[in-house]
């Protein structure tokens, strides 16, 4: 079940990644993506990983895309805008995208799957018996929330005799936030910037017919 | 067997009845069953609400409404709606870009149907009673833009084009006050569970998130105010100003394919509305002490009284959110529409602000209380007035043994 589940997903990933690269349509090409992306979610839910394949959906799906389209309708100078591709760039980007493959599988061929998997189980076992939601059901909110702070459950709960002491990490929340704030700074900035040259090119726009009347 | 309409409880069920089957049959019945109720209430809210616009906007311009069809009061006027909507003609025009035009109304349809997959109707009856429902649900919610600006996109109209640009800039914007609004009740019950949102509210109406401080009586409003801005509802329904757009993004579509877009707008109406009477207004409880202890106190493991207070809990949701539509339908023929840049004014001026504040005073406000009065709630702590949790020991274990 899970098995054809993930095939369908998987494949539905895989065909929306070959329709962003194959279609000539802009807007068809944020589709696609759409698909993709939403396939790639699909493929986190089938993980019990709600809360990722939610973020997936929000930022990605919902924010990126939308604004994407968003950017498209008000830039567009013709009402279906396509797009070439010259072989140069048919080049360059099959090249980027066999390298960023060879990374990507040497990566996970280099992980030992079945020993996770094992550990996973262990901890599973241990954690999370008397909750709304049993184990395996998705929970993973919680988890990360109280990972950010520096709490971890899989590591903090084993048991001693396994040699590893339990231990209390500073959290991921401190980065996390700069790292928000640092977006935010930016995103204001590029605000700024965008409204600096529209109130010059207002001025010199005003400033031309009194020229032109002296 | 206590909770019938968890999934993995119903496909648990269906393995004993009928052992005989391979192991993915009753998952895969169970899901059926579940996605088949979840359509029904998909499709119900519009049936009922489309009608009850009809008659409350014909009671407040002072007309009668429909009168006809289906008897005194005209509740068959939205089967009438659907014959013929289902009888036009499906019409694509040639400038569109068909394949676009032909998918973006389901795009709406189903962002909005799998939503209803994670909000609980009553306690613990939910299609996914997952740990991040909240977040889920406002993740689905917010696909439903993208298949308004696809259609506005791919009409090859201006008006839908400006419809649909118009809907963009407004969700996109809308979304930021939504996010935070929502974050309040979960900081408030520590969970983005909805089912464990609600058990908190439990024990008289007192103890609704809406009366919990009164930075959560203003979040109320606030959330109510945007929902009607995410489902483009009057006063905030510029993506289908008649009067400037001839019919904004729909302007191109006819038929079924029309109806889509409403069904969507509709059963979003319902869903939020189901969403502010969980986070806010107690969900399945009526808000009367007595009724609500004697509810928490009924045996789940019993199954006939742990079935029929949940389907009282149903019907109380429904009541609550039925009348939170009512006051949608109600704003909607009162309030005139808004421009576009008082729109944009609106959320980015005054929401966006007010929602900061509000999330900085709930913050705040449990270690005020803790200062002053030596403790971090003005009534009974949450902690004594939850119920216990709805999955007891032997069903994890139950859980947990399927799952392998």
């Amino acid at each position: 079940m899970e098995t054809v589940l993930f095939a369908l997903y998987a494949l539905t990933a895989c065909g929306g990644a070959l329709g962003v690269v194959l279609s000539q349509n802009v807007v068809r090409m944020a589709f696609w993506l759409v698909v993709s992306l939403g396939a790639t979610a699909g493929l986190f839910f089938l993980l019990h990983a709600d809360f990722v394949a939610a973020t997936q959906l929000l930022i990605y799906v919902g924010g990126t895309v939308v604004l994407l389209i968003f950017g498209v309708m008000l830039t567009s100078s013709s009402p279906f805008a396509a797009m070439k591709t010259t072989p140069a760039e048919l080049l360059q980007g099959g090249f980027l995208g066999l390298a960023l493959l060879g990374v990507m599988l040497t990566t996970v061929l280099a992980v030992h799957w079945n020993e996770n998997n094992e550990m996973l189980r262990q901890v599973d076992s241990q954690v999370n018996d008397l909750t709304y939601n049993p184990p395996e059901t998705g929970n993973t909110s919680r988890p990360i929330g109280t990972a950010l702070l520096g709490a971890r459950f899989d590591r903090d709960l084993r048991p001693e005799s396994e040699g590893l002491s339990p231990s209390l990490s500073p959290g991921y929340l401190l980065v996390f936030e700069i790292i928000s704030v640092h977006l935010l700074v930016v995103l204001v900035g590029a605000a700024y910037l965008a409204r600096a040259k529209q109130v010059v090119r207002n001025r010199t726009d005003s400033r031309s017919p009194e020229q032109t009347a002296a | 067997m206590a909770i019938l309409l968890i999934a993995t409880t119903l496909s648990g069920w269906f393995s004993e009845v009928l052992p005989f089957l391979p192991a993915w049959v009753p998952i895969l019945l169970a899901a059926g069953v579940h996605a088949t109720l979840v359509a029904l209430f998909f499709g119900l809210p519009a049936f009922v609400f489309i009608w009850a616009e009809r008659k409350v906007s014909g009671r407040i311009q002072d007309r009668l409404g429909p009168t006809r069809t289906g008897g005194r009061f005209g509740w068959l006027q939205s089967l009438a709606d659907g014959i013929k909507l289902m009888q036009k003609e499906d019409l694509a025009p040639r400038a569109a870009d068909q394949f676009l035009f032909n998918l973006s109304p389901f795009i709406v349809c189903v962002s909005v149907m799998t939503a209803f997959i994670v909000i609980p109707f009553s306690d613990g009856w939910a299609g996914v009673l997952a740990d991040s429902g909240l977040f889920i649900a406002l993740a689905l919610l917010s696909l439903e833009v993208l298949g308004i600006v696809l259609a506005g996109y791919s009409s090859g109209s201006k008006w839908s084009l400006f419809g649909g640009i118009r809907e963009a800039a407004q969700m996109v914007s809308y979304e930021v006050p939504l996010g935070m609004v929502a974050v309040i009740p979960v900081m408030i019950a520590g969970s983005m569970n909805l089912n464990e949102i609600v058990a908190i509210q439990s024990g008289g109406f007192w103890n609704w998130i809406l009366f919990y401080h009164p930075f959560a009586f203003i979040a109320f409003f606030v959330f109510f105010t945007v929902t009607l801005a995410s489902n483009k509802r009057a006063p905030f329904d510029l993506a289908e100003a008649e009067s400037e757009l001839v019919g904004g993004f729909h302007t191109e579509y006819s038929g079924m394919r029309w109806s889509y877009f409403f069904l969507g707008e509709y059963a979003g109406m319902f869903l939020v509305s189901m969403l502010a009477a969980i986070l806010f207004l107690g969900g399945w409880w009526t808000g009367i002490p007595f009724i609500d202890q004697a509810l928490v106190a009924v045996p789940t493991e019993s199954f006939a009284y742990g079935y029929l207070t949940r389907v009282l809990g149903l019907l109380i949701l429904m009541t609550k959110s039925s009348l939170l539509v009512v006051v949608q339908i109600w704003i909607r023929w009162t309030l005139p529409r808004l421009r576009i840049d008082q729109v944009m004014t609106t959320c980015l001026k005054y929401l966006i602000p007010i929602s900061c504040v509000l999330l900085l005073g709930t913050a705040v406000w449990p270690l005020l209380l803790a200062g002053t009065l030596q403790r971090t709630t003005l009534l009974s702590p949450v902690g004594e007035r939850m119920p216990p949790p709805i999955v007891d020991r032997s069903t994890a274990e139950l859980l947990k043994r399927e799952v392998h």
